[in-house]
């Protein structure tokens, strides 16, 4: 039975991995580049909607809609003002300045609302199930979680197999040059997907705070280092692959813990980046692309 | 575009160094200010500008912030009090904070940086890691340290270095001490972290003294995933454990609590210092809280005249209510002032010359502080005072 219980946990904790490894995938998928800041836009997120529901007392859903759309302005504007002017710049140069993003959104967090602890009150008002005579306790944010992960991966698929902005993205995740001469704004899609996966981020923020409910300027930042592992086992840029990924991340984290160290379970998560590295760098659902010479 | 970039780095470099040499002038100045008007003027400090450098580091950024931003507010306000009402010996205090970010390395660059300010004394550092690697140093330069709150054994190793707040042994054992007497509990689960010296070291006297007691303890580890505790509160369901044992931060507790609550578990939870703060998340659900003991020098809403009027500064300054490690700095502060009293210190001696006489002067005060009465020191650099068990009840911490 403890055994179901700790499964349940791990499906928990995977769902939140999935749902921010979405906005990390899709990111590298098409722009690719690792967006690290991808996890201090969550922790932005998180903090408009506690602001919004605590100190201005906003109704929940109107709080989300705001914070998405905070993230997603900070997204592009991110995108604009760190990640554009290094578009033919070499990938290291992308990623410190990912990092150096990162560093800064965590500072501002720190400068504005402080070091201390908020206890975020969850905004998922579903009643935990109970199975098996209390044995076995579903909570509302892990059903919450895992259906919101659901349908915003479908939605993403869909969006990408049959709108007119997905088929651009396709194009200018496979050839971004090639992308140009056929006409398409390689620019304002690769802003596009930033805009769309940093309102991704808000949501997870949401869920994540929800299921952990405590929120300090460094909230975003070892989810953040997890699901970026989850995307990468899962195969990075591939959107079920992050589903998956997030998933079994968390299943394994928390299996890892409850069977063979509670020391140990960080060491575990991250022998599974090495492991999945050293024998499937593609991941799980990556695809190999052939480099062309 | 190349060109542009190297301006910038240019301009960048040239105001680096500006902004070093700015901070340069005024400490060495300073250091050459200090002599000259002790031995014209000798007694008569305050008037010619001499003061007394007192250095302080701690995180004030980082994900220990919390602590080190109490620690230096604090330390601020009782520096503000002790020069409106004449300093040492009519002498006032230079205080001077410098940020570690929780980082052992930082923290020794940031006691470089001090000395070189021209520190005398110093008042820190806020956290046991980081006070460790920097007491090596203190020792070796023999500069008088005082830690308000870096509670692991090794922080006052050396002869020069002494603390405001319990060791954790301390507290470990007071801990299952007052669970055994009290027959709180039978089974005990401890949740821990074992990526901070403070929980280690609670624990592991903890462990120790509570098999002396008759109790029978498990313990569950976790480290850099602060946030997912369904194991652990697993294990102590299935252990049918009766309490819960928390020598932890109270970020992590008031997650705990919440996962414990959603779990269904109905155990005690006792907890130590690192617990106190707890009530004063934003937004934190204090029901969660309810029945929750913790053994702590300090309570903001204790009743005394002392705490009352720090409490009521502190947060007309800075809009918090103060920690248990404001209060810490607070009494350093006033520590500070009387051991230096006691030792006849002036601005004219060496940290050196200085340390030797706040060493013996330390083991004769005996000082009324907020988080303590009539603390005396041994020359160990421990503390002697009493702790104080609290229970929170209707969202208020309570003596028990």
């Amino acid at each position: 039975m403890s055994f179901v219980s700790y499964l349940l946990n791990g499906i928990s904790l995977g769902s939140v991995y999935a749902i921010i490894a979405l906005g990390y995938t899709m990111v590298y998928g098409i722009a690719k580049m690792l967006n690290f800041a991808h996890g201090d836009v969550i922790m932005i997120g998180s903090y408009v909607v506690f602001v919004a529901v605590n100190r201005t007392g906003l109704p929940v859903p109107v709080s989300i809609l705001l914070s998405a759309a905070v993230c997603t302005i900070l997204g592009v504007v991110i995108e604009r003002v760190a990640y554009k002017p290094l578009r033919h710049a070499s990938k290291l140069a992308v990623l410190i300045t990912a990092i150096g993003v990162s560093y800064f959104l965590q500072n501002v967090a720190l400068l504005i609302f402080g070091a201390d602890t908020k206890a975020f009150s969850s905004v998922v008002s579903m009643k935990p199930i109970q199975l098996a005579d209390g044995q076995l306790n579903i909570s509302g944010e892990t059903i919450v979680t895992v259906a919101a992960c659901i349908v915003i991966m479908v939605c993403l698929m869909a969006f990408i197999k049959y709108s007119k902005a997905g088929h651009a993205m396709l194009a200018v995740s496979e050839d971004g040059g090639a992308a140009q001469l056929m006409g398409i704004n390689v620019n304002g899609t690769i802003a596009l997907t930033f805009a769309i996966g940093s309102a991704l981020a808000a949501v997870a923020g949401v869920l994540l705070c929800s299921t952990y409910p405590s929120l300090t300027p460094y909230t975003g930042a070892m989810p953040g280092i997890k699901a970026f592992v989850a995307a990468v086992f899962g195969g990075i840029g591939s959107i079920p692959g992050a589903f998956i990924g997030g998933i079994l991340l968390g299943v394994i984290e928390i299996l890892g813990k409850a069977y063979i160290s509670s020391q140990l379970a960080d060491a575990i998560v991250f022998s599974v980046l090495i492991i999945v590295l050293v024998v499937k760098p593609t991941g799980l659902l990556g695809k190999q692309i052939q480099e062309k010479v | 575009m190349k060109k542009l970039l190297s301006l910038a780095m240019a301009g960048m470099l040239a105001f680096s160094v500006a902004a070093c040499g700015s901070n340069d002038t005024p400490a060495a100045n300073d250091t050459n200010a200090a002599p000259e008007g002790t031995t014209t003027e000798g007694t008569d400090n305050a008037a010619d500008g001499a003061v007394i450098k007192v250095g302080g580091i701690g995180p004030t950024t980082g994900d220990a912030s919390v602590y080190g931003l109490a620690v230096k507010n604090a330390a601020e306000l009782a520096v503000e009090e002790i020069n409106a009402a004449g300093g040492i010996n009519g002498v006032p205090i230079e205080f001077r904070f410098e940020d570690d970010a929780h980082d052992a390395t930082t923290s020794v660059n940031a006691y470089n940086t001090l000395k070189d300010w021209g520190m005398q004394m110093l008042m820190g550092t806020v956290t046991s890691d980081p006070c460790i690697a920097v007491v090596a140093k203190s020792a070796e330069d023999n500069m008088f340290q005082l830690t308000p709150s870096g509670s692991a054994v090794e922080s006052i190793a050396q002869p020069n270095a002494f603390r405001v707040c319990f060791s954790d042994p301390n507290q470990g054992a007071a801990s299952a001490q007052y669970i055994g007497e009290n027959k709180l509990a039978q089974k005990v689960m401890v949740i821990y972290d074992s990526s901070s010296s403070y929980s280690q070291g609670i624990y592991e006297t903890f462990a120790k003294e509570a098999s002396q007691q008759g109790l029978e303890v498990n313990a569950e580890q976790f480290n850099d995933n602060k946030t997912d505790f369904t194991v652990q509160l697993q294990k102590a369901k299935e252990d049918g454990a009766d309490l819960i044992f928390l020598p932890i931060y109270y970020t992590e507790a008031s997650i705990i609590l919440k996962q414990a609550a959603d779990m269904g578990l109905e155990t005690k939870f006792f907890g130590c210092d690192g617990l106190d703060g707890i009530l004063a998340v934003e937004n934190f659900d204090t029901s969660l809280a309810e029945g929750v003991m913790l053994l702590t020098p300090f309570a903001a809403d204790a009743d005394d005249a002392a705490t009352k009027s720090f409490v009521s500064t502190y947060q007309s300054k800075y809009g918090d209510i103060p920690n248990q490690f404001a209060a810490d700095a607070y009494d350093a502060m006033y520590i500070i002032k009387a051991a230096a009293e006691k030792a006849g210190i002036t601005p004219d001696m060496s940290a050196s010359d200085i340390c030797e006489a706040m060493k013996t002067a330390m083991t004769e005060i005996q000082v009324d502080g907020l988080t303590g009465a009539g603390i005396t020191w041994s020359a160990d650099g421990e503390p002697t005072k009493a702790p104080k068990a609290v229970v929170i009840s209707d969202g208020a911490y309570t003596a028990m």
